[in-house]
């Protein structure tokens, strides 16, 4: 009944069709561009370019981080993974298959759950705990009784005891407790890949710890891949294996943790990870390395969408938009100062193409 | 340690918390003004249930000499109207007619209205645009006028006047059933719902029926109060229930002339609209604040 | 504000539009041949064949309606079948009359209800907001054309002091300024603003209570600011919502003054309406309930403007 519980971390997944080398998700030219009220009577409708064609990996059983500014398209990107807004543009494929063709929708959403950042908001206030968990499962046909008791184990695996929990309402239970029901819930699905939107920030530190490691614990367990969006990089550092960095709904910077966190080639990134706070007096930042808020995503500036923000900004940045390039095996960045002969004073000389 | 505790749980019992609705009947039950006015609800639904039982005359039977009698007239509690028939019979037999007319359109208009508002609600868009649209017509029109205006065009008549009522709350109580649908569409659990590969139908009824139902059922109860004094405003015109048929609304209309004579007894049955208009009001409000339900 | 007034009248019109459609379908849901409810059942025949084709009755209903909105909009709302004369002059002296006793009506509930909720959200909790909160109670509950009965057997019936019934010394025609005349104002106006005051009290009430709990007013107490200048800040704020609530109240007691018209036989649209409804004179009908709908429309588009005038954020979308 419960074998998906006891599976070991050598044991293949019977659903793995491309084998380890083959991506999990393959996001290619995703755009969604959301349309605003005009503010005047005969102006022409505007769109927030949400997502403005990103193209992105999520490798089997890694952790891809997600970062940005509030507004960057994370949460979108997050929706349009998991099929809750259409997109205009481009296509999902996983393990291989076209979403909505090859693999169902239906399929699809048994192998891909999520994990939503207000855990008072992502549960029915009507139905008991143990009625949120067990209702995925009961909408794929699974009896109500085997869903309960398998409800009742998942519970027990995320630390809350059924016999005291299960049968509670979502207002009885802390905000802690309350996303851990919601890793239960997204779980119960027996998913693949569970995207974790800002689970763990509005979480109080000494939980977002605990939760945290639980996530570390299920993924291991259970052979999970993750796709986690965070604002907080000291977080992103701690869970992911790469992390992909987004600034007004494009990619800005792709590559291993390692590469971002030491070795970035994009200044956003680099702007990012200096307004860090630092444990090192020594090497606190005294000017901010980001000014003002970002650009609107209604009106997002010309060419690179950084320029009037970054501070190696060049007359050809407004005129180009960086295609994001890789520059070493686990790297690709977006930004002209790191490709060969773009016409920026910072760009390399050499690299023959 | 361990082991003790593990053999105390051996037989697991799941605490169960009271759900949504028990609690509600639990604070409804120390609201004592909610209570009195349900009880009054109540005994009004009663007597004009066993009306045939209580009344001490048939309340359609006339006498040319016993017209107008004051209120303590031996044997006629509470006098006679102007064609001489026992006033205590009539406002009892009336609680019936009136009743029905001033409750039935709620619950109808109750059904009719939140399945269009929250279909409106949960598909959002162009089907929104096209059902809020017509409903904002019907709403343009004060309640009052739009009852009038139909009863007027239909004749008078039980029927006519249940189903003009019945038109003047569905776009109200639609207009409600779709903001709030929409406020509750919008919530994360909605998606978490759909991401787990449930339908639309299913989502309604588990998700979102559950959380839409209190507010619209509040707000259709606050509509009873409304609805009596309309019904019976349409009987005081004339576009209700037919003379000779008992109903407080007619009652009065006929009884206005006969102010000059007998004002009190001319004043009763609007007594009986009162009462029952302000405990369903009572009852409504109790309920609102018992369901934590914003206004 | 002009831009946002446009915007407002282009979302009134397919509105109007339909409120339009409504009325006219009146006459055609109405039982029988819509020709009875136009022509006295005693025309000839001759007369009715004119009539059908002058109305387009043997056209489609489209046509139909396309004809009568043409008409509608150049002021012919048809004959009276019970007087023969015009329908939209009969209208347009109702409604002065309406007017002035909506008009009073409104005042007289507004100053009461803005009192009454204004103790009751500055004195939330004490006996003051229950009595306020117990008397808008009774104000929504009542039936008022059975207060309005009530009264006319206390001032009228018993005490003798006003008139029980008329627009003025004459009956119902004539108009003029006087104490003659406002006698009998009086007993309707008090009946009819009993409907506002309740529905203004509460809405003042809440209104009172949320300012006086943010924030800002908390912060303004705490600076030692005087009592006065709170309330005047609350004053401020309450105002715009205040004052478009008794605007709807207005357009609400205009549409809906019928039971009370007809209980002091006051000569508005309300009894205009009634005496239509009891002789089915279904033009007059019509054409009331076509131009009383219009007006509410219209109130409520300029309450909008108005309020978002005052005070620019509030801008229904």
């Amino acid at each position: 009944m419960t074998d998906y519980l006891h599976r070991s971390m050598g044991d293949l997944d019977p659903r793995d069709r491309g084998g380890p080398a083959q991506p999990l998700v393959s996001v290619q030219g995703l755009v969604k561009h959301f349309p605003v009220k005009s503010s005047g009577l005969f102006q022409p409708r505007k769109v927030v370019r949400a997502v403005d064609s990103i193209n992105f990996e999520i490798l089997k059983g890694e952790t891809l981080g997600v970062v940005g500014e509030s507004g960057c398209g994370k949460s979108t990107t997050a929706r349009l993974l998991m099929q809750l807004v259409k997109p205009d543009k481009g296509e999902v494929l996983f393990d291989g298959e076209t979403v909505g063709g090859a693999i169902s929708l239906g399929d699809y959403r048994r192998q891909v759950q999520m994990v939503f950042q207000d855990s008072y908001a992502s549960l029915n206030p009507r139905l008991t705990i143990e009625e949120s968990v067990s209702f995925g499962p009961r909408v794929h046909g699974v009896p109500a009784q085997t869903a309960i008791a398998r409800a009742h184990d998942l519970l027990h695996r995320v630390g809350l005891e059924p016999n005291r929990f299960a049968g509670r309402y979502p207002h009885e239970l802390s905000g802690g407790q309350r996303q851990r029901v919601n890793i239960a819930r997204a779980l119960a699905l027996e998913p693949r890949l569970v995207i974790l939107d800002e689970a763990v920030s509005a979480l109080d530190k000494s939980v977002e710890a605990q939760v945290l490691n639980l996530l570390l614990d299920l993924k291991r367990d259970f052979g999970l891949t993750y796709l986690f969006i965070s604002h907080d990089l000291n977080v992103v550092r701690f869970m992911c294996d790469r992390v992909m960095v987004m600034y007004l709904g494009k990619v800005a910077e792709i590559g291993s943790r390692d590469a971002i966190f030491e070795r970035t080639k994009h200044p956003y990134s680099a702007a990012l990870l200096a307004s860090m706070p630092s444990m090192d007096p020594q090497a606190r930042a005294l000017e901010p390395p980001l000014v003002g808020d970002p650009p609107s995503p209604i009106d997002p500036p010309s060419g690179c969408r950084f320029h009037t923000r970054c501070k190696f900004a060049e007359d050809i940045c407004a005129q180009i938009v960086p295609p994001l390039a890789a520059i070493s095996q686990a790297q690709s960045a977006a930004c002209l100062m790191s490709m060969p002969r773009s016409g920026h004073s910072h760009a390399p000389v050499h690299g023959d193409l | 340690m361990t082991a003790i505790t593990a053999d105390i749980v051996a037989v697991p019992r799941i605490i169960r918390s009271p759900g949504f609705w028990h609690g509600v009947i639990r604070r409804l039950s120390r609201d004592p003004v909610a209570l009195v006015a349900l009880c009054i609800v109540i005994a009004l639904i009663a007597i004009a249930i066993l009306a045939p039982y209580l009344a001490p005359y048939d309340p359609a039977k006339t006498s040319v000499i016993r017209r107008l009698k004051p209120i303590g007239t031996p044997g006629y509690l509470l006098g006679t109207d102007e064609l001489g028939r026992d006033m205590l019979s009539r406002l009892i037999y009336g609680a019936r007619l009136s009743l029905v007319m001033g409750v039935i359109p709620v619950p109808i208009a109750f059904i009719i209205g939140s399945t269009i508002g929250i279909i409106a609600g949960y598909a959002g868009g162009i089907v929104n645009t096209l059902i809020m649209r017509t409903v904002d017509v019907f709403y343009a029109f004060p309640s009052v006028l739009l009852a009038v205006a139909l009863s007027g065009a239909l004749g008078s008549g039980l029927t006519n006047a249940l189903v003009s009522l019945t038109v003047v709350f569905i776009p109200q109580i639609a207009r409600v059933a779709e903001s709030v649908t929409t406020q509750v569409r919008r919530l994360d659990y909605v998606d978490a719902a759909r991401a787990s590969g449930a339908n639309a139908p299913t989502i309604i009824v588990v998700h979102v029926l559950s959380n839409v139902l209190g507010p619209i059922f509040v707000f259709a109860t606050s509509l009873i109060s409304v609805s009596m004094i309309l019904a019976s405003g349409l009987s005081f015109l004339g576009l209700g229930v037919r003379p000779p048929d008992a109903e407080w609304g007619l009652m009065l209309n006929s009884l206005r002339t006969a102010i000059y004579v007998n004002p009190y007894v001319a004043a009763l049955p609007g007594v009986m609209i009162f009462v029952t208009s302000i405990c369903f009001n009572l009852f409504s409000d109790g309920l609102r604040t018992a369901m934590d339900v914003k206004s | 504000m002009l831009a946002y007034g446009l915007k407002r009248l282009l979302h009134v019109i397919p509105v109007a539009i339909g409120v339009s459609i409504v009325c006219f379908m009146l006459i055609h849901i109405a039982p029988g041949d819509p020709l009875a409810a136009i022509l006295p059942s005693d025309a000839s025949a001759e007369l009715q064949a004119e009539m059908r084709s002058f109305y387009g009755l043997d056209k489609p209903l489209p046509v139909q309606y396309a004809l009568w909105a043409w008409r509608a909009l150049h002021g012919d709302l048809g004959v009276s079948i019970a007087s023969g004369r015009p329908v939209l002059g009969e209208i347009l002296s109702a409604s002065i009359n309406s007017i002035i006793l909506a008009v009073a009506a409104t005042m007289i509930g507004f100053t009461f209800g803005a009192v009454l909720g204004f103790l009751a959200g500055v004195f939330r909790g004490t006996w003051i907001d229950r009595i306020a909160s117990a008397i808008s109670m009774i104000g929504v509950s009542v039936p008022h054309y059975w207060l309005g009965m009530v009264l006319v057997i206390v001032f009228s019936v018993r005490l003798g002091w006003l008139p029980a019934m008329g627009g003025g010394p004459g009956g119902s025609d004539g108009k003029a300024v006087g104490w003659d005349y406002l006698r009998y104002l009086i007993l309707p106006a008090i009946t009819m603003s009993v409907i506002p005051m309740g529905i203004i009290a509460r809405t003042i009430r809440s209104l009172v209570a949320d300012i006086l709990a943010q924030d800002f007013t908390q912060a303004l107490a705490a600076k030692g600011l005087l009592t006065g200048q709170i309330m005047r800040h609350v004053i401020r704020n309450a105002a715009p919502t205040a004052i478009s609530v008794m605007g709807l109240q207005l357009g609400y007691l205009l549409g809906g003054s019928i039971l009370i018209e007809t209980v002091f036989s006051w000569p508005g649209t309300g009894f205009l309406l009634n005496g239509a409804i009891f002789s089915r004179d279904l033009p007059v009908l019509q054409g009331t309930i076509l131009v009383l709908a219009m007006f509410f429309v219209l109130v409520n588009l300029v309450v909008d403007v108005l309020q978002s005038a005052i005070d620019p954020r509030i801008q229904r979308s």
